[in-house]
């Protein structure tokens, strides 16, 4: 359990280094994560939503076309 | 350029460059065409690259294997991501400063004053206020002992981030120092140097209260100049009181308009400001490119000055003994071949090199087993080998005689005081064996010992070193921005001083912790300071190399051979 909580808090160090927050001052990198998360939070939102859905549209889509033109299109617009 | 000679030249034939005092004017193959053609690129087969290397290597009496390699494409990209942000928030805090949200530490102008011309430079300093003071605790620390293999540091606290510094009154004791440029150790309190040192000082006191032309000239200088006329080969010397100052001042007096320095792209701050200070028109050849010097030569020769076409009134090639951010050697036999083809000038600073490389501890020159009199002007510093601090040139008698009446640095400035002249004669001494005792030899075999053994274990470790396998400087690339503040401190939390260095010295990307192995470190300190930069390398996760096979028998002459990493 500790060396779990030790690797999770270098892995928050190299973060830290590669984004280059390790020089910024405590309430820099506070902005910076809070915007970070919030960023993350919407990819994730977005694509826990509206993905499934879209491709599941496409699917229905590309499928429709390739078996007989109008009338699918037609069914689906409706 | 025909097909069939460059053939003929890669099949190792006749090597003609095997001796360099010969002119290669004796064998019509070389006059007709550039000395160094750009090597074709045909590595895949060893058989190949085996007559790839004896190509230049006639030149050279032992392998010279110098590798600068790539930066890896994910580092790269990562370290400009890591740029962006410190800008994006470097412009933040600079609004907060502008519209007084935050204090501002800078040095403004008065409020009267604003709408004038501005006096103090924004945006230039745009990196110096957002980066640079962030991590400025690496830099400046005071030292408060005798700089050798272990050093005492003040320890320094700040409350605001790097702006101000209080000292707490503790001391870190013993801290291994692979920062300074002590090579061969003579940075010493005790020994004979001190003495010696110390005696001098009895007798002839601390300052000189004059320069060299009026009052200043003292008996010591005199045979200081003598021997390190004797030390470098040269007919004469002469010895100023400071090492940039050496540079500087004495370009000028050598070059003026009309002539062309032929300069290298890294060259030290005081060669280039030596070379703008004196007028010549300067042009820059890729370091250590000997295709491009020699494009650069036959350029001005053919063409002459820019629009008049005259020829020029002298040519004068800059290079420097090593390099000490990139850790190369210059490829000076290849560099004097082309000076003599081309009845060019060359200018050689050893401020690295001088006590450093060679067996005898002469220098580049030595190093490569070539005549000192090919170089016209060797300049040099006794800071880095001798423990001491200041310059000297060397060359022939007509050359030191003009220079000591026309330059800037003998004229006016203050000339060498005598405890430190005394430390140069009794180090230089020393090295050439003088004094009675083999302390020297033994001092430049340890140093050349020490030198192999960190570049061979940090190579086997994983990190990206640059520069030539004999070269004491050691350049560990660090690349992210984060990670110059974070080696340097974590460093010293182990106990070990080193020195981070990033842009504006070196390239944006390719910052890098600089060391400099030392005579006077033994076995244990440079383990322990190995095992220490392992666990710091392991922290920061930078073993980027992708070279990092241990070494066996059969692949070290293969690793030889691979020149195609090589400048």
């Amino acid at each position: 359990m500790k060396a779990m909580r030790e690797y999770v808090c270098w892995l928050y160090y190299q973060y830290l280094l590669i984004t280059g927050i390790y020089v910024l001052e405590p309430w820099e990198k506070s902005i910076f994560n809070t915007v970070l998360f919030t960023v993350v939070a919407m990819v994730v939102y977005t694509s826990y939503v509206f993905v499934p859905i879209h491709v599941r549209l496409a699917l229905e889509f590309f499928s429709g076309l390739a078996q007989g033109h109008p009338e699918s299109t037609v069914a689906l617009m409706s | 350029m025909t097909r069939n000679s460059t053939s003929k030249l890669l099949n190792g034939d006749t090597c003609h460059r095997t001796n360099p005092s010969k002119t290669p004017g004796a064998n019509g193959f070389v006059m007709s065409h550039c000395l160094f053609q750009k090597p074709q690129k045909r590595y895949r087969r060893s058989a190949e690259k085996n007559h790839h290397v004896s190509n230049n290597q006639g030149l050279y009496n032992k392998p010279f294997v110098q590798s600068f390699e790539e930066t890896p494409l994910l580092v790269a990209v990562l370290t400009y991501v890591g740029y962006g942000i410190l800008t994006i928030f470097g412009y933040l805090r600079d609004f907060l400063r502008d519209w007084k949200f935050q204090k501002c530490h800078l040095a403004r102008e008065r409020e009267e004053q604003k709408d004038f011309v501005p006096l103090y430079q924004d945006f230039e300093n745009f990196y110096t206020r957002n980066l640079y003071m962030r991590i400025r605790d690496n830099w400046n620390r005071p030292i408060c002992s005798v700089p050798g293999a272990k050093m005492d540091l003040v320890e320094r606290d700040t409350h605001d981030y790097n702006w101000s510094f209080e000292h707490t009154g503790r001391v870190l004791k013993d801290v291994i120092n692979m920062g300074s440029y002590n090579y061969l150790g003579f940075a010493e309190n005790s020994g004979a140097c001190a003495d010696a040192a110390s005696e001098c000082c009895m007798k002839y006191g601390v300052g000189v209260s004059s320069t060299r032309r009026e009052t200043g000239n003292l008996d010591k200088h005199e045979e200081l100049e003598k021997l390190v006329a004797r030390f470098l080969g040269v007919e004469s010397s002469m010895v100023f009181g400071m090492g940039f100052a050496t540079n500087s001042m004495n370009i000028p007096a050598l070059t003026g308009r009309g002539c062309l320095i032929l300069s290298d792209e890294l060259n030290h701050a005081s060669l280039v400001l030596g070379a703008r200070l004196s007028g010549s028109t300067i042009r820059v050849f890729k370091h250590n490119n000997m295709q491009s010097l020699e494009k650069l030569l036959r350029d001005a020769i053919a063409h002459g000055q820019p629009r008049t076409h005259r020829p020029w009134k002298k040519i004068l090639i800059v290079v420097e003994g090593i390099y000490s951010m990139e850790g190369s050697i210059i490829r000076l036999p290849e560099v004097i071949a082309l000076k003599k083809k081309y009845k060019a000038y060359l200018y050689l600073d050893e401020a690295h090199s001088i006590g450093a490389l060679g067996p005898r501890g002469r220098g580049v020159v030595d190093f490569f087993g070539l005549d000192p009199t090919d170089v016209d002007i060797m300049m040099g510093t006794f800071t880095k080998s001798f423990g001491a601090a200041g310059g000297y040139i060397g060359g022939k008698k007509e050359l030191i005689d003009y220079l000591c009446s026309h330059s800037h640095s003998a004229v006016y400035a203050t000339s060498m005081s005598p405890p430190i002249t005394q430390q140069i004669i009794t180090s230089m001494k020393c090295i050439m064996g003088e004094d009675g005792t083999t302390l020297g030899q033994e001092r430049l075999s340890q140093l050349s010992e020490n030198t192999t053994y960190f570049r061979r274990k940090l190579h086997e470790l994983g990190f990206i070193i640059y520069g030539n396998k004999d070269s004491p400087v050691v350049p560990l690339m660090l690349y992210m921005p984060a990670k110059i503040g974070a080696f340097g401190r974590e460093m010293l939390k182990r106990n070990i001083g080193t020195v981070v260095v990033g842009f504006p010295a070196t390239p944006i990307i390719e910052s890098r912790a600089r060391f400099c192995v030392s005579a006077a470190h033994t076995r244990k300190m440079l383990d322990t300071a190995l095992n220490a930069i392992s666990e710091v390398g392991d922290l920061l996760q930078l073993k980027y190399s992708r070279n990092n096979r241990p070494r066996s028998e059969d692949t070290d002459s293969y690793s030889y051979l691979e020149s195609h990493q090589e400048h």
